[in-house]
Order: structure tokens, then C-alpha cells, then sequence
């Protein structure tokens, strides 16, 4: 039980967004070791720009 | 063995549970019909859509192939490019695609009965809408995640990638006009819906700054916080509707409140994203997740009766709401939820740099769509299980059914949908409105048919408040459509007029951001202003012409997948998408012919134009209808031109598909396949997968 809603928690985190920066430091460190890290607010910023860059809703 | 017979057994319950459900809403002719006839039809087609035609198609025709590596796995790039689990694929995917379009084309299409709008809205999705909405999300997925402009031009050509991009920024401008129109429809002389749906920009700001400064990054938080807030305005707005002062400040024509629209366009266009759009989005979805399965459960609790008739006599062509026959006018009504062209954008965006594997593609393409679909026969639901007059009462324009209440109850009750001036009122005091008469667009006879079944499931004390709240959930995102919207016509006509003068296509040079956004709200602002002053409702106008552009895109796009699955040597498939492309194009033709040609008043373009012209000039026109006559002339000129327009594009670009196939079989030269080349899956092995 304790799994699944830890499984629930973590899909909810995971598709609203909430665990984007966590998301971000692991791939920096799987792929670029080593390399600067972005701090959490320059993060967000830089990726919300982004994403609001093309068509992300209908109609 | 003893497995394969319990699935035969139990797909052929589900197929004569379908049979049987579908036949029951088709032959029922009673006073009313319970609505768990509708879910349980609904649910069996789409279980058997999805299970034999959608998984058939899949490995067939698409002939998916798990072992190939998506662009996910191949760019994992950490941001756009990232494999992600299906089921949060999916979630992404439906919260994009669904928006208030299936909630308000099925309440409109409801004036010719519940039947013709429910099976469109099932048929047209199993074999046409959740077919485009797969293969446009196969081929993107197939060609490194490219938009459905890059394909139409590396197919087709570059008459096919010009006509797609024209039809997408020529669709945003009619889709942000009507659904302006149908917020300030629902905001008019109604100072606690305004209050709420205003109250609704401070709130995203709030959260706005929250997630940027406060908390940076915490999204969850943030919108839980908005959601609270956004519940708090409701309840505000309703103390605001009973102080005496306050109230007057929220009270306003429709053509004010389609200034304020106007402007707060502009100003959102502008702004940046992450103090409004952003997060008004994240409400806006948390709203919609939330009140569409709400809405799901209370109609399952409470499985009410639905009283309009299967067929009205309107679809003579004499609706009040729309005019038009059945045919075609259902099917362009009904875009979103049945097939929607705007899907395909989406399924040729983000989706397809998600996907960690091509099987997925099923359940996110076609899966997505059945449930959007779903959220249609609910809204259908919500709009039929009002009473038929009450429903004709909310929904037709003044100058249908008189402006006077006695009048438009006259009107109403001698079409045989009886109604009295009582009911309305005492449904208006319940609703916390003043008057529900002629309030048309769609969305206030939603939220009272949403709030009469809320109210009947969790208390029928907060009437008042739950149509408020149905008001707010679809304003807000209405708003962020509009915001969207408009951002992205914006960075379309940027990108266009960088062609000409590279300072111009920059996004981030403030005058070019200026310039552009101003274009792009003027646009859909002039459809805006001209739908409010029509007293004929501007959505008679604006919808049918919205239909048609989403249902020319859809066109487009299966278009493009039927010039890929002809070049790739799978001519025999081609009637997959074939066919709903030659029902669409036939669909849009005919509502088109008739938008342009029909001698009908409510119907024709220039027969509306010229009617008015001739009383303009013999000076029949009262004073008030002379001063805007001129401008409803030329508007109604105009649009005929632009239907025109569209006929034309969807035809070159339909000869121009059909020109490539035939190149192709008589073995000329045609652009090449655009697949990229296939690269095995290095995730297969070790995901372990059901």
C-alpha cells in the first residue's frame, strides 16, 4: 500500500512538474559530471521560458 | 485455451452490451432516457474501438516496432527529448489536448437532440478523430519528434507545409475570437461570474510569484495554494453579487467586457510567461483534471434522466442556436471531441519526444482521444439533462426569440418545448443570476446543467455556488487558451515576418513582441467585437467558421498520413486514414457551400449581408441595428471570404497529396520518405513491462 501511494505521489510530482529541478541534477550528473550546475531558480526560469515557446495547448 | 475463451466471452459481452446500449439511445422514444444508457454505449465502443480497430491499425498499418529506438532514447537530452513512463506521457498528452472546445460544440449541437451529437461524437472518434490524432503521433514519433508543418513539407511539399501553417494561425485567431465571445457571453450584467473570472488573473500571479521567487520550482505547492484561492473567489463572488456597491462595479454590457478581454489579451500576450501564463496553467489543468472526473462521478452517482428528445424538429436547418441542417452542421459543430485538427499539432509536439517506446503509441494517440471524446458525451450529458425549454431559453439570442422574457417563452414553448417565464426565473435566483434569457455560447446552460447535476449529488443548497464554480472553471481555461493562443500566433507571425526583416523575427526584441502580439490580438479582437454588437448572437457566425478550420487542419493532417502511407507502399491501408479524410473534405465542402451560398438568412454569408443592405438602405432598420449595420455587412462579406479561403487551401493541399500518391504509383519522382533510420532500442532489455 505504502508503495503504491508513493508510486501515486511520485506520477503526481512527476506530470505536474514539481520534480523537474531533482529530475535536471540527476541527468547533469549522469551526463555531464563535473560540469557547473544550474541553481534551482536559474533552472526554473531558463525551463519555463522554454516550454512556452510553441503550441502546448488546444483548443 | 481456457483464457482465450473467456476473452472471446468477455469482448462479445462487451460487443452486444454496446449493441444494445447504442441501439437503446437510437430507438428510445419516450419522455426521457436515463444517462447511463449514454456511458455504458459510450464506454463499450470505445473498449472495442481501442481494443480491435486501434490495436489492428497499430500493428498493421503503422506496423509498430518496439524495438527501435524513440527520439527520447535517441536526443535524451535531459529537457524536451526524455523517455518518459506512458501513463505520465498520457497525462501530458490529454491535459494538452483537452480544452473547452468539446464542452461547448456538443451543448451547441444539442438543439438538433441528444442522438445525432452522440453518435458523431462516438463515431467520428473511433475511425476519425483518435485515427489522426495516432498516425500523426506515429509519424512525428518516426521522424525525430518533427511538427506536422515540417511533415506536410518533406512529404508533400512545400504547398503542403505552407497551406499547414496558414490553417494554424488562421484557426487560432477564429478559436481565441468564440471563445472570448462565450467567456464575455457568461460574464454579461453578471457582476458574481465576472468577479470570480477577474479575481482569476490576481490569483495566477500570486502563484506566479510564488513559484518564481518564493518557493522557486515547487509547483505542486504553488497550485494547490491557487486552487484554494480560486474556490475562495467563488464563494467571494457571491458576496460580492449581494453588496450593493461592489456589485455595480462588476456589472457590465457585453461590449465592455469584450474591451476588457481585448486588453487583457494584449497585456498577457506581452507579459512573461512565468508571472501569468504558466501559471495559469497549472490551475487550469488542475481545474479541469478535477472537475472532469468530478463531473464523470456525479453523473455515474446520479445517473439523471435526459429530457431533450433524441431528434428536434430543428434539424430542418431552423435552430435557433446555429442555423443549418443536420447535415452537415452537426459534424462542424461537434469538431473537438469528434476530430479535432488542433490534435494533431500537439501529437507532433511535445508528445513524440517523450515516448520511450513505440507501443506506447496506442494508448497515448488513440487512448488520449477516447477519453477527450468521453468528455464530450458528458458535456452532451450535462446540456440534455436540462429541460428542453429551459436549454432553447439560456441558449437563443434575442434576436431569435425576442428580446422581452414573455416573448422568448412564447417562441420557445410554440416550438413544443414548453417554458414559463417562472421557471426561468426561479432557476435564475438559483443559479444566483439575474436572468438566464439569451445567454448564449454555450457555457452558461453547461454550468447550469453541470451545477443541477453537482447540486443533486453533493447538495442542492450550493446551486448558486456550483454554477459560479463551472462558470470559473471554464473561464480560466478559456483565459489560458487565449493567452496560448495568442503567444503562439505571435511567435508564428515572427517567424514569417523574419523572412523579411530579421530584427522582426527576433521573439525577444520588445517592439517586434509589441508589433506582432498587437497583430495577432487585433485579429481575433475584430471577430471578438463584431460577434458582441451581432444581435443575432456572434456565435452562429463564429462557430461554424471555427468548426471548419479545425475540421479543414484535421484534413490537413490526415492528409499528410495518408501521403505517407501511400509512399510507403501501403496503398491498401490507405482507406485508414482515406476515409475520414473523404468525410471530412466532404463535410467541410458542403458546410462551406452553404456558409457561402445559402439564400437561408441565418445561413448564407452574403445572403445575410445582402438582406441587411436592401433594409439598410429602404431605411427599415430601427436606429440602434442602422448604426452597426454597415459593419455586420462587411463582416459577414468577410467571412464569406474566408471560408472561401479555407475551401481553397484544404483543396490544394488535398490535390496536391493526391498528386504526389499518383506520382508515386506510376513510379515518378516524389519527395522521399522522411523516416529516420532505424536504430535498435537499448531500454527494451532492461524495462521490465507488463
Amino acid at each position: 500500500m505504502q508503495k503504491r501511494l508513493n508510486a501515486l505521489w511520485n506520477a503526481i510530482r512527476r506530470l505536474s512538474g514539481d520534480d523537474a529541478y531533482e529530475r535536471y541534477l540527476a541527468h547533469h550528473a549522469a551526463t555531464h559530471p563535473g560540469e557547473p550546475v544550474l541553481s534551482r531558480k536559474e533552472y526554473f526560469r531558463r525551463e519555463q521560458e522554454r516550454k512556452w515557446g510553441g503550441i502546448r495547448r488546444c483548443c | 485455451m481456457e483464457r482465450r475463451f473467456t476473452s472471446l466471452a468477455l469482448w462479445s459481452a462487451v460487443a452486444v452490451g454496446g449493441a444494445g446500449a447504442v441501439g437503446g439511445i437510437a430507438l428510445h422514444r419516450g419522455e426521457s432516457i436515463n444517462t447511463l444508457w449514454f456511458i455504458a454505449a459510450a464506454l463499450c465502443v470505445y473498449a472495442l474501438a481501442y481494443r480491435f480497430y486501434g490495436a489492428w491499425v497499430a500493428a498493421r498499418v503503422l506496423v509498430i516496432d518496439s524495438t527501435r529506438a524513440t527520439p527520447a532514447e535517441r536526443f535524451d537530452n535531459g529537457r524536451d527529448f526524455v523517455p518518459t513512463n506512458r501513463w505520465i506521457v498520457f497525462g501530458h498528452h490529454f491535459a494538452a489536448i483537452a480544452g473547452p472546445g468539446p464542452l461547448i460544440g456538443p451543448t451547441l449541437a444539442a438543439q438538433f437532440g441528444y442522438l445525432p451529437g452522440t453518435l458523431w461524437i462516438l463515431v467520428g472518434a473511433v475511425l476519425g478523430g483518435c485515427i489522426q490524432d495516432m498516425t500523426i503521433l506515429f509519424f512525428s514519433t518516426r521522424r525525430d519528434g518533427r511538427s506536422l508543418g515540417q511533415m506536410a513539407r518533406d512529404e508533400l511539399g512545400p504547398i503542403g507545409g505552407a497551406a499547414a501553417l496558414v490553417s494554424t494561425l488562421m484557426i487560432m485567431v477564429i478559436l481565441i475570437a468564440v471563445l472570448g465571445l462565450v467567456v464575455v457571453n457568461a460574464m454579461k450584467h453578471s457582476p458574481w461570474a465576472t468577479s470570480t473570472v477577474a479575481a482569476t488573473i490576481p490569483i495566477a500571479m500570486i502563484v506566479g510569484l510564488y513559484m518564481r521567487n518564493l518557493r522557486t520550482g515547487r509547483v505542486l505547492e504553488g497550485s494547490l495554494l491557487g486552487v484554494g484561492l480560486l474556490l475562495a473567489a467563488v464563494a467571494g463572488g457571491g458576496w460580492i453579487d449581494h453588496h450593493e456597491t461592489l456589485r455595480a462595479l462588476f456589472d457590465h454590457e457585453g461590449l465592455t467586457l469584450a474591451w476588457f478581454v481585448i486588453a487583457y489579451g494584449f497585456i498577457a500576450a506581452v507579459l512573461p510567461v512565468w508571472l501569468l501564463l504558466a501559471p495559469r496553467d497549472y490551475l487550469s489543468t488542475f481545474m479541469k483534471l478535477g472537475t472532469i472526473t468530478l463531473l464523470a462521478v456525479a453523473i455515474v452517482v446520479m445517473h439523471p434522466e435526459v429530457k431533450m428528445p433524441a431528434l428536434t424538429p430543428f434539424i430542418d436547418g431552423s435552430g435557433p442556436i446555429f442555423g443549418g441542417t443536420l447535415f452537415p452542421f452537426v459534424f462542424i459543430t461537434i469538431a473537438c471531441g469528434a476530430v479535432s485538427g488542433f490534435h494533431s499539432l500537439i501529437a507532433s509536439g511535445t508528445t513524440p519526444k517523450l515516448l520511450a517506446n513505440e507501443r506506447d503509441i496506442p494508448m497515448i494517440g488513440y487512448g488520449g482521444m477516447v477519453l477527450e471524446s468521453f468528455v464530450a458525451i458528458m458535456a452532451m450529458i450535462a446540456a440534455t439533462v436540462l429541460d428542453p425549454g429551459v436549454f432553447f431559453a439560456i441558449n437563443s439570442p434575442a434576436g431569435v426569440v425576442g428580446k422581452e422574457a414573455a416573448e422568448a417563452v412564447a417562441t420557445i414553448s410554440s416550438w413544443g418545448f414548453p417554458v414559463t417565464v417562472e421557471q426561468m426565473e426561479a432557476l435564475a435566483r438559483q443559479m444566483g443570476e439575474k436572468t438566464l434569457f439569451a445567454r448564449t455560447g454555450g457555457a452558461p446552460s453547461l454550468a447550469a446543467g453541470m451545477a443541477s447535476i453537482f447540486g443533486s449529488a453533493f447538495g442542492q443548497g450550493l446551486l448558486a455556488l456550483w454554477y459560479h464554480f463551472a462558470i470559473m472553471f471554464e473561464a480560466v481555461f478559456i483565459l489560458t487558451t487565449l493567452d496560448a493562443g495568442t503567444r503562439v500566433g505571435r511567435f508564428m507571425l515572427q517567424d514569417f515576418l523574419g523572412n523579411f526583416s530579421p530584427k522582426l523575427g527576433q521573439t525577444s526584441w520588445y517592439p517586434s513582441v509589441l508589433l506582432t502580439s498587437g497583430a495577432v490580438v487585433a485579429a481575433w479582437g475584430y471577430f471578438l467585437y463584431i460577434g458582441v454588437i451581432d444581435p443575432n448572437g456572434g456565435v452562429n457566425i463564429l462557430w461554424p467558421l471555427f468548426g471548419i478550420s479545425n475540421q479543414m487542419l484535421a484534413a490537413i493532417a490526415l492528409c499528410v498520413a495518408t501521403g505517407i502511407l501511400v509512399k510507403s507502399g501501403k496503398l491498401k491501408y490507405a482507406w485508414v486514414t482515406g476515409v475520414p479524410l473523404a468525410w471530412l473534405a466532404m463535410v467541410t465542402t458542403s458546410a462551406a457551400w452553404e456558409k457561402i451560398f445559402s439564400p437561408d438568412l441565418r445561413v448564407g454569408f452574403f445572403a445575410a449581408a445582402d438582406s441587411l443592405a436592401e433594409k439598410l438602405a429602404a431605411g427599415a432598420l430601427p436606429p440602434e441595428k442602422a448604426a452597426v449595420a454597415p459593419q455586420l455587412i462587411f463582416n459577414q462579406r468577410l467571412d464569406a471570404w474566408l471560408t472561401m479561403f479555407f475551401m481553397v487551401m484544404l483543396w490544394t493541399i488535398i490535390l496536391d497529396m493526391l498528386r504526389v500518391c499518383a506520382r508515386h504509383l506510376q513510379g515518378k519522382k516524389v519527395p522521399p520518405l522522411s523516416e529516420s533510420p532505424h536504430e535498435p532500442s537499448r531500454l527494451v532489455e532492461d524495462w521490465v513491462r507488463d
